[in-house]
């Protein structure tokens, strides 16, 4: 496929049948499962009784207008939010089966296995290497030849290997936009978790390097369970399998993507997705 | 006329001058400054002509001859010098000027200085064959060289007497420095044993394990050391006896003759003639005594080694000192503690003791630390030692810990801005990974905040170097027999006295005997100040711009 085709056609031809092969949520294998969550940040309830099952292996796209709580919520499948001092969480979200927000759960390694990408590409002030060799030091690994090999995998893993193999103990600091956005990725998918979540990870870069995440994110899916918060509509077309379009702290629709963009359940996904809203 | 003066007004045109005046009066300050004080302490080394006058006395009782060097001038009015006794001649005018002659010779007429008046000059000249000696006592002495004598003995006289002194001159400086060798290093370090074995003996007494056979051992090693000090002392007084018998008779002002023993000298110069040269290499010999040798004659003569050696040693203890403190404190109280009114309070509390003057550390640091526990350790540690205090005296390790106190400050405001200025999004990722916060601070956060830190101790360093205060409390002293760093085991010793530059100037400058003589001193010591303090900013300053590079901060 061209890359030119991605950039002028709004929908990807290439993705739509995929996404066709499993409208039914219900026949997926389920990594998470969400239950009656609600979110408060002090008296303000961010997030509203939301349920949900995430598929395995699938990339599932979270759209809404600002402010609509997608973030929070992408937030609390790795706990980010435990951060927030002010913060109160009802309801449960199990990953395989465990209730990640238990008291017994240790939240370092819940976050070994959830895996988190940020809006702003933020690679620590340290080699290319070191960067991504972080989370592996963080597990205890020591033996050079073992990094080498995890680190290589990575880095190829995020499409970036061709680029930084000449000088992996270069500044991090020292790359474009894009790539320090692909080392991040890299950095994550180096521990190799279960689930990644995606927030908004394209929307501080330039338009090529957004299709390269695209492409690296339709890659990645087969291997990992992946969760996007995007807000462009385009993007959530292209590359998710399974779309959910929150307002206001609801979710107020959740399915097959092509089916999301195409024939939506609601007069207000509607309107969010033609750009009549937000 | 008046809209454009508006106009000139608005543009913001006075504002910049304004601000560019001020940053030139700084400047002008500093240099002015740094230029004083390295202009009278540097020309002190130089060699300066020795003037020898024909001066009619100011009591009108006839012709003396005076011999010196002239270290200062002023105009004064001839009434008032009528009015305290002179007889000047008429007609001279209404002021006159008079001169401030160092005569050295204080052995011979009580003072070094003395002033004289320009119109009762008859004649001066710079006699070559003048002769200037710097002795171990007594400060310089001028005169003429007149015979050189070896065990009361004539042995030459005139110019050849001149070059026998300079050959003799360098034998005594070579049994010089084995005497202090000898004294210092050898019969100091036996010193050092015998105490060690008196305190070992003392302690197994105190703890009941006074066996005689023990005590027989050590009365044993008592010998040994006590012969070879014997030993010592007998090669000491034959060095001493070598050198003692030469002495040089000197025609000193007033035609009196003066005998110096060679042995006393510790250097002999013509300055009158000297080519520029020699006065080069002359100077920089005196600028290298003066920063690597020890003091002499109550500081006023000699260097300053001990003293430099002193403010370096301590400001780099309270580096050491203070920068976990500072850093664990601000490190708790940015990142871990709750924030609310009780962290509020405390910040304001750690900003408000930078402001307690300094001397009240000086206090708190001789009540507690050096009393309370230093008294401690001593009942606990150094029984033996007693009533003869070991740490609970002022010492090394408690001026260093009071200034550390004194220097906290600096450190935790500058750590926790360092800490604030992070971005939050490092730590996210650090903790996406799976790090805990713990491993997110050691292996992203502090780092990247060490550059912040090493600001905080620069601050610090500036400030604690310049401290003199409290030091006079707990530890600085005028002279201190040894350095807290030498041979004897555990060669750090914290528990000693120091010499501390800024100390150095206050007491040269009005403890000496002889304050007049020790001015320039003042002045020089007062430039090394100012350098070791550049000299370790500098290097506090270039490790800090090497973190800077390496943990440069996100340009976004």
């Amino acid at each position: 496929m061209s890359t030119d085709m991605k950039q002028t056609h709004g929908i990807d031809p290439d993705v739509i049948p995929r996404s066709l092969e499993s409208t039914n949520l219900s026949d997926e294998d389920h990594c998470i499962r969400v239950r009656d969550l609600n979110l408060y940040y002090g008296e303000t309830q961010a997030l509203k009784n939301i349920s949900m099952d995430i598929a395995r292996r699938r990339v599932t796209a979270f759209i809404g207008p600002s402010g609509c709580g997608k973030s929070t919520l992408l937030r609390c499948f790795n706990r980010m939010n435990d951060l927030v001092g002010s913060v109160r969480i009802e309801g449960s979200i199990e990953l395989d089966g465990e209730e990640i927000n238990a008291k017994t759960v240790q939240v370092a390694q819940l976050r070994q296995r959830v895996g988190m990408v940020f809006q702003k590409p933020n690679p620590f002030p340290k080699s290319i290497y070191e960067n991504v060799a972080y989370g592996l030091r963080l597990q205890g690994i020591k033996s050079r030849r073992t990094l080498d090999d995890i680190i290589e995998k990575a880095l190829r893993g995020a499409a970036l290997w061709d680029e930084v193999k000449d000088r992996l103990h270069d500044n991090a600091l020292g790359m474009s936009g894009g790539q320090q956005q692909r080392l991040v990725i890299a950095r994550a998918i180096a521990v190799e978790p279960e689930v990644l979540l995606l927030d908004e990870p394209a929307s501080a870069l330039d338009p090529i390097s957004t299709l390269k995440i695209e492409e690296l994110i339709d890659e990645l899916k087969d291997k990992y369970t992946i969760l996007i918060v995007t807000h462009n509509m385009q993007q959530a077309a292209r590359v998710s399998d399974y779309t959910a379009f929150m307002y206001l702290g609801k979710l107020i629709e959740y399915g097959a993507t092509n089916k999301i963009f195409t024939n939506p359940g609601e007069k207000m996904t509607e309107d969010y997705v033609t750009g009549r809203y937000g | 006329m008046d809209r454009s003066f508006t106009a000139w007004w608005r543009s913001g045109t006075p504002w910049i001058w304004l601000n560019a005046a001020a940053v030139a009066a700084s400047l002008a300050m500093v240099i002015g400054l740094l230029g004083l004080i390295a202009y009278n302490g540097l020309g002190h080394f130089w060699p300066h002509p020795v003037w020898e006058f024909s001066y009619r006395a100011a009591d009108g009782s006839g012709v003396q001859h005076l011999i010196g060097e002239l270290s200062d001038s002023e105009v004064t009015s001839v009434e008032r010098m009528r009015h305290a006794g002179a007889q000047l001649p008429e007609n001279i005018g209404e002021d006159l000027e008079r001169y401030l002659l160092k005569t050295g010779n204080r052995d011979v007429s009580g003072l070094d200085f003395r002033w004289i008046l320009q119109p009762l000059i008859l004649e001066r000249h710079r006699p070559p064959d003048l002769v200037v000696f710097e002795r171990t006592e007594w400060g310089n002495f001028y005169g003429f060289l007149k015979n050189l004598k070896q065990g009361g003995k004539v042995v030459s006289e005139g110019d050849a007497a001149w070059r026998e002194l300079q050959a003799r001159l360098d034998y005594v400086d070579q049994v010089r420095a084995q005497i202090k060798e000898i004294e210092k290093d050898r019969i100091g370090e036996i010193n050092y044993r015998i105490e060690q074995l008196r305190l070992d003996q003392r302690r197994l007494e105190l703890e009941g394990r006074d066996t005689p056979q023990r005590l027989a051992q050590i009365e044993q090693q008592r010998a040994g050391l006590q012969a070879r000090f014997r030993e010592l002392q007998k090669e000491l007084d034959a060095k001493y006896q070598e050198i003692s018998g030469d002495s040089v008779t000197m025609t000193a002002m007033g035609e009196q003759e003066v005998e110096v023993p060679v042995a006393r000298i510790v250097r002999a110069y013509r300055p009158n003639d000297m080519s520029a040269w020699q006065k080069a290499g002359f100077y920089l010999a005196k600028l290298w005594e003066f920063v690597s040798a020890e003091p002499r004659e109550a500081n006023t003569e000699g260097g300053i080694f001990p003293a430099i050696f002193g403010t370096v040693i301590m400001v780099m203890l309270m580096s050491v000192m203070v920068t976990p403190f500072g850093v664990v404190a601000a490190v708790y109280l940015r990142e871990y503690a709750k924030q609310g009114p009780l962290t509020r309070l405390i910040r304001i509390a750690v900003n408000n003791l930078a402001g307690v003057p300094s001397i009240v550390y000086g206090v708190f640091g001789l009540g507690f630390f050096v009393y309370f526990l230093g008294g401690n350790i001593d009942q606990l540690f150094y029984p033996e030692a007693l009533p003869a205090p070991t740490f609970g005296t002022p010492g090394l390790l408690w001026a260093s810990l009071t200034l550390a106190l004194l220097t906290l400050p600096v450190v935790i405001v500058a750590t926790e801005e360092g800490l604030a200025r992070i971005p939050s999004s490092i730590r996210e990722g650090s903790l996406a990974l799976g790090a805990t916060k713990a491993e997110t601070l050691w292996r992203t956060v502090l780092p990247m905040a060490s550059p912040a830190m090493m600001t905080g101790l620069i601050l610090a360093v500036a400030r604690a170097a310049g401290e003199v205060a409290p030091l006079m409390l707990v530890g600085v002293v005028k002279l201190a027999p040894s350095l807290p760093l030498d041979g004897n085991p555990p060669f750090v010793h914290l528990d000693r006295k120091f010499m501390h530059l800024g100390f150095h100037i206050y007491d040269v400058g009005f403890q000496s005997p002889n304050v007049e003589a020790a001015r320039p001193l003042v002045y020089a010591t007062a430039l090394l100040l100012v350098v070791v303090i550049l000299v370790l900013n500098l290097a506090a300053i270039s490790i800090r711009n090497h973190l800077r590079e390496r943990y440069r901060e996100l340009e976004q």
